[in-house]
């Protein structure tokens, strides 16, 4: 039996989304393309366990996660060449004012544990609500709040976001204040 | 660098300003990719798999 286009439908329209999940996940845009493929004959094969009504790309973000996750645990010895391909692989924007600050920013969250980066990307990009990150990444809605909240702390410091030298003279200057009037 | 953003009051907390800057700064580079689309290999890939499907 072919699929139910509507069925068809979400699968592609759920893509886009998908591979930028896998590249966040494997830092490698090729891979990332096989993972989104394999997550696609996966899902089709076993389209009869999809609920209809459900949520169709929080189905395939749960598949591909699996299987990343499988993956990883068999090719262990490559994971951790996430940030320069990652950063390397997305289109420059000339048009856009802080390119190195995105720069910047692709790195330090290549940084960010596998989990925290997974939990941050599916709240804070993806659209997922805490419920559907939780029931994605199989583990209750408080771990999904306290990894994204470390994400987002760790990404802070990587960027040096509240370090003093990021904010010149005056900043540098009041703190020196601020440290003197408190002794 | 980032030059103009005030410092936080609190340590280990994150106020409402350096969240949104970082908020910001994630869907951008999650947007990068969503704005590719849908690459030809996977139109491909699901028009031959509904094929086969519908053969069986």
């Amino acid at each position: 039996m072919p699929l139910d286009p509507s069925v068809r439908d979400a699968m592609l329209g759920a893509v886009p989304s998908l591979r930028a999940f896998a590249i966040s996940l494997s830092g490698n845009v090729d891979r990332a393309d096989d993972l989104v493929q394999e997550t696609l004959l996966r899902a089709v094969a076993n389209i009869g366990s999809f609920q209809p009504g459900t949520n169709m790309s929080a189905w395939l973000f749960t598949i591909l996660r699996n299987l990343f996750r499988s993956e990883y645990r068999k090719r262990r010895r490559e994971v951790e060449d996430v940030d320069g391909s990652y950063a390397e692989s997305l289109k420059s924007h000339p048009e856009q004012e802080g390119r190195m600050e995105m720069r910047e920013f692709r790195t330090a969250l290549a940084k960010l544990p596998a989990d925290q980066r997974e939990a941050l990307i599916l709240v804070g990009a993806a659209g997922f609500s805490y419920e559907e990150a939780a029931a994605i990444c199989e583990c209750a809605v408080g771990t999904i709040k306290s990894r994204v909240n470390r994400a987002r702390t760790r990404l802070a410091d990587l960027l040096s976001i509240d370090g003093a030298e990021d904010f010149g003279p005056d900043h540098a200057t009041r703190a020196v204040l601020a440290a003197g009037g408190r002794r | 660098m980032q030059t103009d953003l005030p410092s936080r009051k609190n340590r280990g907390r994150l106020g409402r300003d350096v969240q949104n800057k970082l908020g910001q700064q994630l869907r951008t580079a999650f947007d990068d990719v969503v704005s590719e689309g849908v690459p030809d290999r996977f139109n491909e890939l699901l028009r031959r798999l509904d094929e086969e499907k519908g053969s069986s």
